[in-house]
């Protein structure tokens, strides 16, 4: 979850994603960042986040996101 | 009678399709009769308040009525400024202060913030000013006196001062523009379009005109489905979409993250695109995917009215390859020139300038900066003609077709938007705990890194940046340094920023 935070931080260093659970929804994340994401979270956890799972619910918070990187190792 | 106003698009269909949806976005649709009435009582609602042959600021969130606006403003005799809900309060304030207009349209979403603003003018509302009588024969009056060389609108554009250009085009050269892209596109009556682009730049001119002029259908995509690209192929399915005009980054987006595997938009049957270079492992798999479609790569600079040259794709290109530019539109030349101002033999690098109608007027209350290059075209000592100086540099290839090479400056091209890296540092600089700074673009990555030194941490110069640049401009990476490297001379060396960048990419 640190290494997920991190990749967060350095692209929003003035939200707390710790305890946002609306990122999507309060259009904290915009197109740009969820590009930036998914390329730095393949990049650092070595699993490709296919099409279907992005979706807003996925990516509404830090919490929400770390269960889909999870779940995606699992498999 | 030829055309001399871009309402005669109009007029000319709502007396043949009066109930076709002619904007919609996904909770709200305008027929052509609607945008008929309602321009027309926003035209008369200005006159009354004494606008003419003046800037109107139109501050209004993305929506089939900001359309209406726009040619509200033009039935009054007045040009339309598009403000926007993305850009900072800061540039907003900036744009207002150069335009000095006596009204600014908002909607019910807008009005609160507008009137934050440090705007001296009438604020009005959308709904009291369409509410409004009609005024038929001030309208013609207006009409009567009219000119194709009058403004149409102003946006404004990146500036490597800090402070934004106003480009101002009139309907001559918009005119110009839709007819000769609207027949190397081939829309018709039958287009379905959907839009991406932002109001506030020339490149929805590409949707907003041809629709009015054959009576065809703008769909506004929502702009949070360009962060969900199932959904957003979804969309496009759901509204039979036929042709999309975006920005490369828009459709990459889409094939870099493995959804046309998965979803097909599958009435797509002309995909034009521009403002950036298609990375052709991408455009390999649009093409794929989309067999019978016409893909169009178009180039040109909001000086010269939106795009000034096409090249329809009729060959495969090797990964390295760049797709070319191709040639100009119709009734537009370009004209390439090297540093001794002659033109550039075939293969050789010159700099990309248009000539012809096309070419805006310059820009607003900033004549230095317009006759820099806006230009007397170097190779005609007869008489005065001006052209435009792109500042991209381009040659032609073997085939004859332009192909661009890069730019001659600072200016680079970012998620499809036109950025100084100028304008960053100038904003950058003036933040409180910044001594100096630097910006640097990464084209592999498409990534603005910004380095600099000073007491601010980057956790706090982010935000303060937000509240001055757009989303587009702000840096994707900061990088704080206890000095910056030099050349010899002095100066800041850039190049050794640049090589950093690659290094840490590596």
């Amino acid at each position: 979850m640190d290494r997920l935070l991190q990749i967060l931080e350095d692209i929003h260093p003035e939200v707390d994603f710790e305890t946002c659970g609306a990122l999507v929804d309060d259009k904290i994340l915009d197109s740009l960042d969820i590009i930036a994401i998914i390329s730095e979270v393949s990049a650092e956890f070595d699993v490709a986040i296919p099409a279907e799972e992005i979706v807003p619910e996925n990516f509404n918070s830090a919490q929400a996101l770390y269960a889909l990187i999870e779940r995606l190792e699992d498999e | 009678m030829h055309q001399t106003n871009v309402l005669e698009y109009l007029e000319q269909t709502v007396t043949r399709l009066p109930d076709k949806v002619a904007y919609a976005d996904e909770t709200d649709e305008l027929t052509f009769a609607q945008v008929y009435r309602e321009s027309h009582a926003i035209g008369s609602a200005l006159h009354r308040r004494g606008c003419y042959r003046e800037p109107v600021a139109v501050f209004m969130r993305k929506q089939p009525r900001t359309v209406p606006a726009f040619f509200g403003c033009v039935y009054g005799g007045c040009y339309y400024v598009p403000l926007d809900e993305e850009m900072p309060l800061f540039r907003m304030e900036l744009i207002l202060r150069t335009l000095n207009a006596r009204v600014m349209i908002c909607d019910e979403s807008t009005r609160e913030t507008a009137g934050t603003l440090a705007f001296s003018g009438e604020i009005a509302l959308y709904g009291d000013l369409a509410s409004g009588s009609v005024e038929p024969e001030a309208l013609a009056g207006i009409r009567a006196r009219h000119l194709d060389t009058d403004p149409l609108y102003v946006v404004f554009t990146s500036g490597s001062t800090g402070v934004p250009k106003g480009v101002v085009a009139n309907h001559r050269s918009v005119i110009d523009y839709i007819e000769t892209l609207s027949e190397t596109l081939g829309f018709s009556e039958s287009t379905r379009f959907a839009n991406q682009t932002p109001f506030y730049f020339d490149a929805c001119l590409k949707e907003l005109y041809p629709t009015v002029k054959f009576g065809a259908t703008t769909y506004i995509v929502p702009k949070q489905l360009f962060m969900f690209p199932i959904k957003l192929v979804e969309f496009l399915n759901k509204y039979q979409i036929n042709t999309v005009c975006w920005v490369v980054s828009a459709l990459t987006m889409i094939s870099s993250l493995g959804v046309l595997e998965k979803a097909v938009p599958r009435y797509l049957r002309t995909v034009a695109f521009g403002s950036e270079v298609f990375p052709i492992k991408q455009f390999r798999l649009w093409r794929q995917a989309l067999p019978d479609a016409a893909f169009f790569n178009l180039y040109g600079p909001t000086e010269a009215t939106g795009m000034c040259c096409w090249y329809k794709v009729d060959r495969d290109f090797a990964l390295d390859e760049v797709m070319p530019v191709g040639r100009p539109f119709r009734n537009t030349e370009i004209l390439l020139l090297t540093e001794q101002n002659t033109l550039a033999a075939p293969g050789e690098v010159g700099e990309i300038c248009v000539r012809g109608a096309s070419l805006t007027m310059g820009y607003y209350r900033s004549f230095d900066r317009t006759s820099a290059v806006f230009v007397q075209n170097p190779l005609n000592d007869r008489y005065p003609e001006l052209i435009y100086r792109t500042g991209d540099l381009g040659r032609r290839n073997e085939r004859g077709e332009l192909v661009f090479v890069s730019r001659k400056d600072h200016q680079i091209k970012h998620m499809g938007h036109r950025v100084e890296l100028g304008e960053i540092e100038v904003n950058v600089s003036t933040l409180d705990g910044v001594s100096s700074c630097c910006c640097v673009f990464d084209s592999e990555q498409d990534k603005i890194q910004l380095y600099y030194v000073g007491d601010l941490t980057p956790t706090e110069l982010i935000p303060a940046l937000r509240e001055r640049l757009p989303r587009y401009m702000v840096p994707n990476a900061v990088i704080r340094l206890d000095k910056m490297p030099l050349t010899p001379n002095g100066k800041l060396d850039r190049k050794a920023l640049e090589a950093q960048t690659q290094r840490k990419e590596n």
